[in-house]
């Protein structure tokens, strides 16, 4: 194993990996920048190294001064957790050949993920379902009928170039393609100066449904069985469970097999090693997939406490060139557990809120773990993402769980900020939430206040 | 007159206004970034644009002022 590594992230994803790396016997190194300098991730570390003012391009994205700091601590090995250089086939390579281990996938299967079309044709070829949709541009209204035809309506229309939602329509009918094709046809010309419009199919209301997948650089590869994240806002993800109340009681077991041997299909196909997550779509009875994630999830506290695989050991175990011990038939599930992202940010509008944590006092009770980047005291500042902890809540079945968690968040007192805390209450008090009939837009119409 | 605040906490990004221009209400005055995200500050009513009280990259408190409609 490693003496000693370096801890490319801040908050609490640096703090957890702290906490598993210490326990291992490694000493570690925190990079911060001048606006983290207080935070508890800092002083938990054995070392720690400024890297840069508090923009994160000048910072946590600064490779030359993360470079530099692994250098001058003689680090062995990197850990990126989740974001920033986290996916950064080029700083993989880059310590690679400076004789430093990249704690995620091998360079190769990080660019092969990346690349989106490339990535699609990767997995098809592997067998695995995807979105229904044209692989190439649509030349005209005729092909875009025919097309459309084949995936079936509703069919969504993508400029070519776009993103975010934008030069997106959908179409319901025939009729409709023809006036919505033309419509983005235009947009993407006068947008960005492209012709072209992709197609595919249109899913109203899915259910987002991700497989955690650990493997090792012997071609040792398991899954750690589903998460459910499919309560997001501005797509992204706000509560997160495993299992996914999409298959509880059994539901769909059939389904849901054939999604883990899709999901391992996929990591295969892209020479996956250490620990990633093959994310899907899921809508009327079918599952498809969407994306394969090159590091580790915020969400992979809920797969720990229901499986008892400790995720991050073993990316450390792994990527020192340690074989996979662990056999499919010994992943099993235990329970179920809930994650909750506590966001600075307006509950109902969701806007930004940083500022001083006045108060800070996180619950305790059976089955609560937090893992949280501040402490009481700490200013939470405007230059990163809003989350400032993760409440993860385990209990017998969903509603145990349900039921400690609502008690948890009912004891959070942050005071100084606003959070979403009540947002959660909210969900947690919901019928259908509490039903498990969750999809991506619940929040349009659930949980209000 | 009106003075049009900013909403939230952050640093300026974008100033999407120009003095003497005038302007409806909903038009976007000034984007704000915070915590990853771009937020855009829009014009409470319609009028002219009589002054501009903050730069790019400027940090900004909620309240803080940053356009005067007249």
């Amino acid at each position: 194993m490693f003496r000693k590594i370096l801890i490319a992230n801040r908050g609490e994803i640096a703090r957890r990996i702290n906490t598993v790396a210490q326990s291992m016997g490694m000493r570690t190194v925190a990079v911060y920048s001048d606006a983290d300098e207080k935070l508890p991730f800092v002083k938990e570390a054995d070392e720690a190294i400024r890297i840069g003012p508090a923009p994160a391009k000048d910072s946590y994205l600064n490779v030359e001064a993360i470079l530099e700091a692994v250098k001058k601590t003689g680090a062995e090995a990197v850990h990126p957790g989740y974001g920033f250089i986290s996916e950064n086939a080029q700083f993989a390579r880059t310590i690679s050949n400076a004789g430093v281990v990249f704690v995620g996938p091998p360079p190769e299967a990080m660019e092969r993920m990346k690349d989106k079309s490339e990535a699609r044709r990767l997995v098809v070829e592997a067998g695995v379902p995807v979105v229904p949709g044209t692989a190439t541009v649509v030349p005209d209204v005729k092909t875009a009928l025919e097309q459309a035809e084949q995936i079936g309506y509703p069919v969504l229309c993508k400029a070519a170039g776009g993103g975010g939602g934008i030069g997106m329509a959908v179409a319901q009918t025939p009729a409709e393609m023809e006036k919505v094709f033309r419509a983005c046809s235009d947009r993407a010309k006068a947008a960005f100066g492209r012709e072209g419009v992709y197609l595919e199919r249109y899913f109203p209301a899915p259910r987002h449904i991700e497989v955690q997948i650990l493997g090792d650089l012997k071609g040792h590869t398991l899954h750690v069985i589903e998460r459910e994240c499919s309560i997001q806002r501005r797509h992204q993800k706000v509560v997160e469970e495993a299992g996914a109340p999409l298959f509880q009681g059994g539901a769909d077991e059939p389904l849901r097999q054939q999604m883990f041997a899709a999901a391992l299909k996929a990591a295969r196909a892209f020479g996956y090693a250490n620990a990633g997550t093959v994310e899907f779509l899921y809508s009327e009875g079918g599952i498809y997939f969407i994306e394969m994630n090159a590091r580790l999830q915020v969400e992979h506290p809920v797969t720990e406490l229901t499986t008892g695989v400790d995720l991050i050991g073993w990316q450390f175990r792994i990527a020192a060139g340690e074989t996979l011990t662990l056999q499919q038939d010994q992943i099993e599930r235990t329970g179920h557990a809930l994650e909750f992202r506590i966001y600075a940010e307006d509950p109902i509008k969701y806007f930004p809120s940083p500022g001083p944590l006045k108060v800070y006092r996180p619950p305790t009770g059976a089955g609560v773990r937090i893992d949280s980047g501040y402490a009481e005291g700490d200013l939470v500042t405007p230059n990163y993402d809003p989350m400032i902890a993760k409440l993860i809540v385990s209990g017998t079945d969903r509603a145990d769980a349900i039921a400690r968690a609502t008690d948890a968040i009912d004891a959070f007192d942050i005071q100084g900020i606003k959070t979403n805390l009540p947002l959660h209450a909210r969900i947690l008090r919901d019928e259908t939430f509490r039903a498990g009939k969750i999809n991506t837009r619940f929040l349009e119409h659930h949980a209000k206040p | 007159m009106a003075d049009v605040a900013a909403h939230i906490t952050g640093t300026v990004w974008k100033i999407e206004c120009k003095v003497g221009q005038a302007v409806n209400a909903g038009d976007t005055l000034v984007i704000l970034e915070s915590m990853k995200m771009e937020m855009p500050v829009e014009a409470t009513e319609g009028g002219t644009v009589k002054e501009i009280r903050c730069k790019e990259a400027q940090p900004v408190n909620e309240g803080d002022v940053l356009v005067v409609l007249g």
